[in-house]
């Protein structure tokens, strides 16, 4: 009797314990990241999860509408170029920061030439690394002047670009915003535990002129890195949304019915890089064009996607995703043709094929089911799966003969995001094609989006003929979530918090 | 005995002088760091900076000398992913670990040394079959599905206790009981082992003959001298534990050290990792020390050896 008595005061506050339980009741969304966000700060972090909240809190002087692709004021309310590298703003008036600054022409200038100034150790560095200084005109209009001719200067703009108050930042610095972060934005935060759980409340008074006023009053965010814990939580309830779910977990999910499974595309797209300079040795096989189309036609692209990848996942033929600009689509496409391929390996002189390294770090199976493709006309590549960061040294230091790898283009909607980050002469160009990379710094610098295109599509055109690369397929994310919750995933998966709502 | 435990100091030091060069060495070997830190969507020109900011264009030996100075006055430097001081988020992380260390160890004790004395008293028995039954599942369940497993069963389905983090101490339950686990077999099988071999010498038959109750032989007599190899191996198994929490905290995701572990392995985040790993080897090296001390001082025949 005693032990049972005992028994039931150490389990009794078990039965009681309270099991967070938020939801539509308490008008609360709870979200999983994967991973810990190192900063609040979007100048100072670069993780994708940092895009979100940085898109949920602050405001950018741009807004980019994911439905028609067009620039909209938000923070501005009009801009126009004074000449090729001159950008001039009129910012909107009567907006307020979370913690009552009001907003003005000080903010813009403050938070620009702070993060571009080297000794101030922004981290995102390619949200500012084309902007040579601000300058205010008046209250309300400054000038932002470029580098050099910038045309994807408004994307860069509706994108990573936010504004900082600048009174409170120059007071707190950046450990201080850690903590306590302030922005214009629909949402304010209310709570920190740097890296483990945000709480975010909506801003009442926002002035919600490009980006709607929030619908959901409070957003939960947990850090919880186990998939299957993320599952176990959606489950309880405890968890009410999480994306970047593998597709089998996914199908499981769906499966079971009490969840709405959703699949978007995203900006990333996979390709293999192939060493047409030679620069892993002048005896690569890489190195003659023939050899490089063999590779492309022994790739059975559409039956990885079919049967590994689902979703929204599609082949794609070009060397960039189909939603940036200037990314076109119709150029050169190489059939999955093994017979073909062999033809063209034994043109080359390799009748009975060669044998080559095949540099990876991520998507071991896709890797290796096209190594089980190359084998099959004669093609014997033998797997290096490295780090990231060792293999982008091996690739910039050295070059590699062939690579799988993918890039997602920090979300830039623009084609110079992919194509001069590889092919313009940089430590990771396998092609060293000096009319392509001259054709790429003419498109980058263009500030005439007619004639962008037409240089993109010249570009991309001689990036296919020549088999420089083969382009593989976008990637697609799974997006899980309770019942209840009322959200469209959009291409750029950017997880607009104030878009979620109730059903 | 003082002579003993100086020369236990002096090898402790050593050994955590060699720790901290390997360490030091071995995470340069995982890749250009620059690139790590700057991440995959960063431009050449933001990683020859960050090479030259943060020194990584100096000899290494220099890196490493410079690195332990500021080591041994506790400056364990900034994190490159958190950008915070790396000593800061370790003492802050540092207690859920300890936490749940000590309890997943006080939990595999209590499992294992019942147990361990039991299976011993009766050899051959079902009570001893199921003792070792209990061990050899727990060697065999990896902590990843064990943990998933109690997640299911205790959160999912009966909803008694939260699947993930530590907003009340119902948290530390289920961490506790998969860290412990862990530990029990090893625990357990030494114990039943050392009393087999005690129950069977001669002061244990005198003791009997002498008409002392079975569980007087048993817990006094008996486990005093049983218990010596499984002090040494338990303070090998917290220092595991310290370090290997990594798997359950997250699971749990329960920030402690452990899941700074993985978040700065996975993001190449030399000076959390370099001082991470500085401090687990600290304490291996702290409680073998104590351990082989606490044994000396049961066994005055091991201060010799």
């Amino acid at each position: 009797m005693r032990l049972a008595v005992i028994a039931a005061a150490l389990f009794l506050p078990l039965l009681l314990a309270p099991v967070a339980n938020a939801g539509k009741a308490d008008d609360t969304i709870s979200i999983a990241f994967s991973k810990e966000l190192e900063h609040i700060d979007p100048y100072f972090n670069t993780a994708r999860e940092g895009v979100l909240l940085g898109n949920a809190v602050w405001d950018g002087l741009l807004y980019r509408d994911p439905k028609t692709g067009q620039y909209v004021g938000n923070l501005a309310t009009s801009w126009s170029w004074v000449d090729s590298t001159t950008l001039e703003l009129t910012l909107r008036q009567g907006v307020k920061f979370h913690n009552g600054e009001p907003f003005d022409a000080d903010d813009v200038v403050y938070t620009l030439n702070y993060m571009i100034d080297p000794k101030n150790g922004a981290k995102n560095t390619v949200a500012t690394s084309w902007i040579k200084q601000a300058v205010k005109i008046d209250q309300f209009k400054v000038r932002i002047i470029t580098n050099g001719p910038f045309p994807a200067a408004l994307e860069y703009l509706a994108g990573p670009v936010i504004i900082q108050p600048n009174e409170y930042y120059a007071a707190v610095g950046p450990a201080g915003v850690a903590t306590k972060p302030i922005g214009t934005g629909p949402y304010k935060v209310v709570s920190v535990e740097p890296g483990k759980h945000y709480v975010l409340k909506r801003n009442d008074d926002y002035f919600a002129a490009a980006k709607p006023k929030a619908k959901v009053e409070t957003i939960d965010i947990r850090t919880i890195p186990d998939i299957n814990t993320q599952m176990a939580e959606l489950f309880n309830g405890t968890i009410d949304l999480v994306w970047q779910v593998p597709s089998d977990q996914a199908d499981k999910m769906a499966g079971r019915g009490n969840f709405q499974v959703l699949n978007a595309p995203t900006m990333r797209v996979g390709y293999l890089s192939l060493d047409a300079a030679g620069r892993s040795g002048t005896k690569n096989p890489m190195t003659d064009v023939r050899v490089r189309q063999a590779v492309y036609h022994a790739i059975n692209r559409d039956g990885i996607v079919k049967a590994l990848m689902k979703g929204t996942t599609e082949v794609i033929n070009s060397a960039c995703s189909p939603s940036q600009f200037g990314c076109a689509t119709d150029v050169a496409s190489y059939s999955y043709d093994p017979d073909k391929a062999k033809a063209l390996l034994a043109e080359a002189g390799y009748p009975n094929g060669f044998e080559i390294d095949f540099y990876a770090y991520r998507d071991r199976p896709l890797a290796e089911a096209m190594i089980g493709m190359l084998a099959e006309v004669g093609i014997k590549a033998n797997l290096k799966y490295l780090q990231y960061a060792a293999l982008r040294e091996k690739r910039i230091k050295e070059g590699v003969p062939m690579s799988f790898l993918t890039w997602g283009s920090n979300s830039i909607a623009d084609a110079s995001a992919i194509t001069s980050e590889f092919f313009t002469m940089g430590g990771e160009d396998d092609a060293r094609d000096k009319s392509l990379s001259d054709l790429l710094e003419k498109a980058d610098s263009s500030v005439d989006p007619a004639e962008r295109k037409t240089l993109y599509k010249q570009a991309l055109s001689t990036i296919a003929d020549k088999a420089y690369w083969v382009p593989l397929w976008n990637y697609s994310t799974n997006y899980i979530m309770s019942k209840d919750v009322s959200f469209t995933p959009t291409p750029d998966e950017l997880v607009r918090f104030y878009e979620i709502g109730w059903k | 005995m003082l002579k003993f435990v100086l020369t236990k100091i002096g090898m402790a030091a050593l050994v955590a002088l060699t720790v901290s060069f390997i360490s030091f060495i071995l995470l340069f070997m995982a890749g250009d760091p620059a690139i790590a830190i700057a991440g995959e969507g960063a431009p050449a020109e933001t990683i020859a900076a960050i090479r030259s900011q943060y020194g990584f264009d100096q000899p290494l030996m220099l890196q490493y000398v410079e690195w332990l100075m500021r080591a041994l006055s506790g400056d364990f430097g900034m994190s490159y992913y958190f950008k915070q001081p790396v000593s800061g988020m370790i003492a802050d992380r540092l207690p859920v670990t300890m936490m749940i260390g000590f309890l997943g160890m006080s939990f595999a004790l209590l499992l294992a040394i019942p147990m361990g004395v039991l299976a011993a008293a009766f050899p051959n028995t079902i009570i001893d079959r199921l003792a070792l039954g209990i061990a050899v599942v727990g060697q065999a369940i990896p902590s990843f599905w064990f943990g998933l497993i109690l997640i299911v069963i205790f959160s999912v389905n009966l909803g008694l206790v939260p699947a993930s983090g530590t907003g009340s101490w119902t948290g530390y339950i289920l961490p506790t009981i998969v860290l412990g686990y862990y530990a029990t077999p090893a625990i357990m099988r030494l114990t039943r082992a050392g009393m087999l071999e005690v129950l069977s010498s001669d002061y244990i038959r005198t003791a009997r003959a002498k008409g002392l109750k079975p569980r007087q032989v048993l817990f006094k007599h008996a486990l005093r001298n049983a218990i010596i190899p499984v002090v040494s191996l338990s303070a090998v198994q917290l220092g595991f534990m310290f370090g290997g929490s990594v798997v359950v905290e997250t699971i749990f995701a329960l920030h402690g050290a452990g899941f700074l572990a993985w978040e700065s392995i996975s993001r190449n985040d030399l000076p959390t990792m370099q001082a991470l790993i500085l401090i687990f080897a600290m304490f291996y090296i702290v409680f073998t020390f104590l351990a082989d001390v606490l044994n000396a001082w049961l066994d005055p025949r091991l201060r010799t050896a």
